[in-house]
């Protein structure tokens, strides 16, 4: 039997990615990275800003998500998402940019700690995107 | 009867009317096509979306405690009503058609003596509406600027409502614009957004989900998203249907111009040949009388 399942993942103004190959998916929800295989139960979750891998049989990808809702279901693990892009093709001024904008709405005074969480969070997965 | 002379202007203006008319409906084509595909490719993301949206909302157990942008806010005092349009003119029948959608839902509105808040989307809706409701419009919002349709100006919108629901402005938010069916017919569209509609179908499925983190926390989370995602809907429907509209429309003027030409045209023959004629006559009677 197979071990296979489907991913879909889509942006507002169009479908990103959809294959119906994979083994794995990694995702980094707010609660930490879940790992998905094959008739995990239907779950729903949010995402933080991380690395979504994405194993499938021949090859593997990776591509950075700032937010987004992901769901699994009936083996098809949706992602709806508004910012993605695929690591292969990271715009090394895009990501510098976002880590300064990221850094800047740090310093500010006003935000609270989950925020403050989570845009430490991106920076960190950032800064790790722009070295490699 | 105009002169000769005065036909054959008219006739050239038509016809360079026709050649402005021909080429927009060409811009238009070209420009539909691709808002076409746009349409379609943003549909599975709302599509998506509402989904979990449902299967969330059904896994809700405590409804006094649900998230307010779901159930509302349990009054219907103030209606807020964004009327997405065109920023262009010479459309058909397209901006006047959400307009008037809009208008007797306002009218209903007011005659319920509720409070009516008007936020229009595209100047062309705003020109049309400042003369008779100046006074419910808290805003008017244009992105005449970005040449694409993009999510950004979406969230934009929604950013804006959700502030003025946390701030209490208003219970119920509708949303008109035009649904493209085809190139011919758009529908006038009217959506609650805010709170969501109950879907009728309530057999779905009935999965259980593992939520994390729990339900209310990723519905509070979802549901602002899922306002963006309708107006953005909305955006894409509706360029695509501004431009179909315009199309249809202007395939109309260039039709009907090249129908004014022909008449033109019969007319300055005729009263060429009768000047002709009326000459001759001259000439022969004057000849005859010699």
């Amino acid at each position: 039997m197979s071990n296979l399942f489907n991913i879909d993942i889509v942006n507002p103004e169009q479908s990103f990615l959809s294959k119906d190959n994979v083994f794995e998916v990694v995702i980094p929800a707010v609660e930490g990275e879940i790992g998905i295989l094959k008739d995990h139960i239907p779950i729903i979750s949010f995402l933080k800003p991380g690395i979504i891998r994405v194993f499938s049989e021949s090859e593997e990808q990776s591509f950075y998500v700032e937010d987004g809702i992901v769901e699994f279901k009936d083996n098809t693990l949706s992602v709806l998402t508004s910012s993605i892009f695929d690591l292969k093709n990271a715009d090394k001024n895009f990501v510098s940019e976002s880590i300064s904008s990221a850094e800047a709405e740090l310093s500010k005074d006003n935000i609270d700690d989950q925020k403050r969480f989570l845009l430490n969070h991106k920076v960190e997965v950032l800064k790790s995107i722009s070295i490699n | 009867m105009p002169s000769l002379d005065d036909l054959r202007k008219r006739i050239t203006s038509v016809k360079s009317t026709q050649k402005i008319t021909k080429a927009m409906k060409m811009v238009a084509a070209a420009k539909l096509r691709k808002a076409q595909e746009n349409a379609e490719k943003g549909r599975p993301y709302s599509e998506k979306m509402n989904n979990v949206i449902l299967n969330l909302s059904k896994s809700i157990t405590d409804k006094e405690n649900a998230p307010k942008l779901l159930v509302g806010t349990g009054e219907e005092k103030v209606h807020l009503c964004i009327v997405l349009t065109a920023d262009r003119g010479l459309c058909g029948g397209f901006n006047t058609n959400i307009i008037k959608k809009a208008k007797s839902y306002f009218e209903k509105i007011i005659s319920e003596n509720k409070t009516l808040k008007i936020i229009t989307v595209g100047s062309k809706g705003y020109d049309q509406l400042k003369r008779q409701y100046k006074s419910y419009i808290v805003e008017n919002i244009s992105f005449k600027e970005s040449k694409n349709i993009n999510y950004f100006d979406a969230d934009k919108v929604g950013k804006i409502i959700i502030e003025k629901f946390e701030k209490n402005e208003f219970d119920v938010c509708a949303i008109f614009y035009n649904k493209f069916k085809n190139v011919i017919t758009q529908i006038p569209q009217e959506q609650q957004i805010v709170p969501l509609n109950e879907d009728k179908d309530v057999s779905g499925s009935d999965n259980d989900y593992e939520f994390e983190p729990d339900e209310d926390e990723i519905l509070s989370n979802l549901l602002p998203k899922n306002i963006s995602t309708q107006i953005f809907k909305a955006m894409l429907e509706n360029s695509a249907s501004e431009q179909g509209s315009r199309m249809t429309a202007m395939d109309n003027a260039t039709r009907n111009a090249g129908e004014l030409v022909d008449r033109l045209t019969i007319e300055y023959n005729r009263s060429r040949q009768a000047a002709i004629t009326k000459e001759l006559i001259e000439i022969i009677s004057g000849a005859e009388s010699l």
